[in-house]
């Protein structure tokens, strides 16, 4: 508990058990806030959501067995969006481990493809150090989740306590950040001969704290940006440079852009296939430079041309002074932006408008970015709303958006704005999921209330798991199976159940005003909005398919 | 292309090495002598789907560090590409691609072969010819120990094996770098 606090640690999200209870004895005197969750999944994401809101290590207590085979999904989650996180697992009794002890399970072992890096205690005495070296790991370099399992007798032994609080001295563990000069300079000069540059950003932007860099740099020229589904917020949806999301879901403007640009610079993204579609016609045209922390994201997926192996917020600046330096003539990029401007125009996002007061997804979302300014916290879930909230909100600034974009967690929405929360108790924080999603992890309702976490949940109610509908209607011939959720639950009646406040909206014409008495009532809401029920996600790229072969929105008007 | 040259940079010149060398590489991994850590280093391979040819794994002069050899195919695999994942596992120390001209790979190969008393002077003829020793001999059988590379290891199992190989056991390569003069 010492060695927690001498990290910083303000808050942890966990629920006790019997290998953990000598450290839960610790909470009770510690000076941090502890939030008991009723899931260790959501524990996890909790954690997750603390971590991705705040910039700092999320922490997740559980007890051996159940209690850390349930954390597993988040931790997977935390590694394929390099959350810094560090999860600590109680473990049975030393004498008993590879006995088949009751509760337990080899969680180190069950979790070695997904963390960042994983500690199992074997004498008290190297709590402190395994403490310290757990969070320089999962808050340095490519971040990403780390475990600690203890077994419940070096919890209780006494040991010498010293805080550690020296530079952590790992051999193998040395990330590079500066960014080689050389190649930032070539970097630079490239830049200055592109006539259809992209800036490619993506969540490296937001983990790195970069986004003032991104901008300076894209100011330094009429350079456009498009994000990722992890970089949104990283530069500004409201700025002329932006082309919006690009991808499976992404813009016309922004995929298009990808397709037909001679340079691409790939700023803290993985070129993901949600990215590139069919990778042999991925931009068939560019030139890659691509900037990334991680040496293995460089040429894993698509070569690099000009890679730099570094810390995009040290690496942007030098990229910044050394094309600044070069003094070019931007009037090289006018035919790119008159091309880009016509897209823009001509196929913008589109939805066909409602005209009998049902509620469009897309209005719903547009509607919570008006109520709340565009500036609330959103915690998203995973599917269909998880898009139109991408798409819709549009994020100006960073750590705005969460949701679980590596391995698509339906349940994470509602524990992660809990952990937002938390982190950022005078923010509006809001979660917008589905009906489909919500109910993986409602018994967190109960911790809203009862830890006072007032979280705001707009819930996009279609009666389906909407993204699997639509991949069967598109794909498999309209032949639904296992997607119909029906009308169950009685979602005011549960939030009401739960002790949180429930409203429905059915008509677009009190839409708003619902919305607003949600934000307005204290504690957390609930509201059910019932959307249309068959309605899908455009643009979309089919899966396996190129950029270029993109399907738009029905009805957009040419 | 010279990082310092005045001129901007032509997007035409920019190339992407190629990714895969198409022959056997041996590499060197020196890891941090813990439990668990060559469990992180298999499944690494195994959940990214790099194939191991050989693996050979044992202690070095320095007792916290231990030495993994494996040998795997550049043809399949893009080598880079493995030892950057290999890199980001904390335990690991060192890797070292080794150059084939500069490295002295050896594996070892114990043969258990059907040996009737009129075959035995063949077998041992072969056995001298590739500076193999018999290490046990027994009513029915020899068993002839071989070191060398693999080729070599290959060949004197195409010159045994017409006698009736009872079993084989092989260790994987290791490898050291050569002295420089």
């Amino acid at each position: 508990m010492e060695s927690l606090k001498a990290e910083g640690v303000k808050n942890a999200f966990g629920i006790p058990g019997g290998a953990n209870l000598p450290m839960y004895d610790a909470v009770v005197d510690a000076d941090f806030r502890h939030v008991q969750t009723r899931h260790e999944q959501a524990a996890g994401h909790a954690a997750e959501g603390y971590a991705r809101a705040s910039g700092n290590v999320g922490v997740a207590f559980s007890t051996s067995g159940p209690g850390a085979t349930n954390l597993i999904t988040a931790i997977a989650d935390a590694m394929l969006d390099s959350t810094p996180t560090v999860f600590i697992t109680g473990q049975v009794k030393s004498e008993l481990i590879g006995t088949d002890g009751f509760q337990e399970a080899d969680i180190l072992g069950a979790t070695l493809p997904f963390v960042k890096h994983s500690f199992q205690v074997t004498d008290a005495r190297q709590i402190p150090e395994y403490v310290h070296e757990a969070f320089h790991v999962a808050s340095t370099g490519r971040p990403g989740p780390v475990l600690l399992d203890i077994p419940s007798d070096f919890f209780r032994a006494d040991i010498e306590y010293e805080p550690r609080t020296e530079p952590v001295e790992l051999p193998g563990y040395k990330p590079s950040t500066e960014g080689n000069i050389k190649q930032i300079r070539i970097a630079a000069k490239a830049l200055a001969n592109a006539r259809r540059p992209i800036f490619y950003t993506g969540g490296g932007v937001i983990n790195g704290n970069a986004s003032e860099e991104l901008r300076e740099l894209a100011a330094s020229d009429q350079f456009p940006v498009t994000s990722t589904l992890m970089g949104l917020g990283g530069f500004p949806a409201s700025s002329d440079h932006f082309l919006g999301m690009l991808g499976m879901h992404g813009t016309y403007t922004a995929n298009m852009a990808m397709d037909r640009a001679d340079l691409i610079v790939a700023i803290g993204a993985r070129f993901d296939d949600r990215i590139t579609g069919k990778l042999d016609e991925f931009a068939p045209h560019a030139k890659i430079i691509h900037i990334d922390i991680d040496p293995a994201e460089i040429s894993k997926n698509v070569g690099a041309h000009i890679p730099i192996v570094g810390d995009v917020k040290q690496v942007l600046p030098k990229l910044t002074r050394e094309y600044r330096a070069l003094q070019t003539d931007s009037g090289r990029m006018e035919a790119w932006w008159t091309q880009i401007r016509a897209w823009k125009q001509e196929h913008p996002l589109f939805y066909e408008p409602s005209t009998d007061g049902e509620i469009k997804p897309q209005s719903m979302v547009e509607t919570l970015c008006k109520v709340t300014n565009g500036e609330a916290i959103v915690a998203a879930d995973v599917g269909q709303h998880q898009m139109w909230a991408a798409q819709y909100y549009g994020f100006d600034r960073p750590r705005r958006w969460i949701n679980s974009g590596g391995l698509g967690t339906m349940g994470f929405g509602l524990p992660a704005a809990i952990g937002a929360k938390v982190a950022c108790p005078d923010e509006l924080v809001t979660c917008i999921s589905g009906d489909g999603s919500l109910i993986m992890n409602v018994q967190e309702l109960a911790t809203c209330v009862t830890e006072k976490v007032p979280v705001k949940i707009f819930l996009m109610n279609n009666g389906y798991m909407g993204m699997v509908r639509q991949w069967q209607q598109l794909f498999w011939d309209r032949r639904y199976s296992g997607v119909e959720l029906g009308s169950s639950p009685d979602w005011v009646k549960l939030a009401e159940a739960f002790g949180a406040t429930g409203l429905r909206v059915e008509d677009e014409a009190d839409l708003e005003d619902t919305m607003r008495a949600a934000v307005e009532t204290d504690g957390p809401v609930l509201v059910d909005v019932r959307v249309t029920q068959e309605e899908n996600v455009y643009p979309m790229i089919a899966p396996g398919n190129a950029a270029r072969e993109m399907v738009e929105a029905p009805g957009l008007v040419r | 292309m010279e990082a310092g040259t005045p001129d901007l940079v032509k997007l035409e010149d920019l190339r992407v090495p190629g990714q895969l060398s198409g022959r056997k590489h041996i590499l060197a991994i020196l890891v941090e002598n813990k439990p668990g850590v060559l469990a992180r280093v298999a499944g690494l391979f195994s959940r990214r789907g790099f194939n191991i040819d050989t693996l050979a794994v044992g202690p070095t002069d320095d007792p916290s560090v231990s030495r993994i050899t494996l040998t795997l195919d550049g043809a399949v695999h893009p080598i880079d590409q493995v030892t950057k994942q290999l890199h980001k596992l904390v335990n690991v120390l060192k890797i070292r691609d080794m150059e084939p001209e500069e490295t002295v790979a050896r594996e070892m190969a114990l043969f258990k072969v059907s040996a009737a008393v009129e075959n035995r002077a063949e077998i041992i003829q072969f056995a001298d010819i590739f500076r193999a020793k018999i290490v046990d001999v027994a009513r029915r059988t020899m068993t002839i120990e071989v070191t060398g590379s693999a080729d070599k290891i290959e060949a004197f199992e195409r010159m045994i094996r017409p006698h009736g190989l009872v079993e084989m056991v092989r260790t994987g390569e290791i490898a050291i770098a050569r002295g420089h003069e």
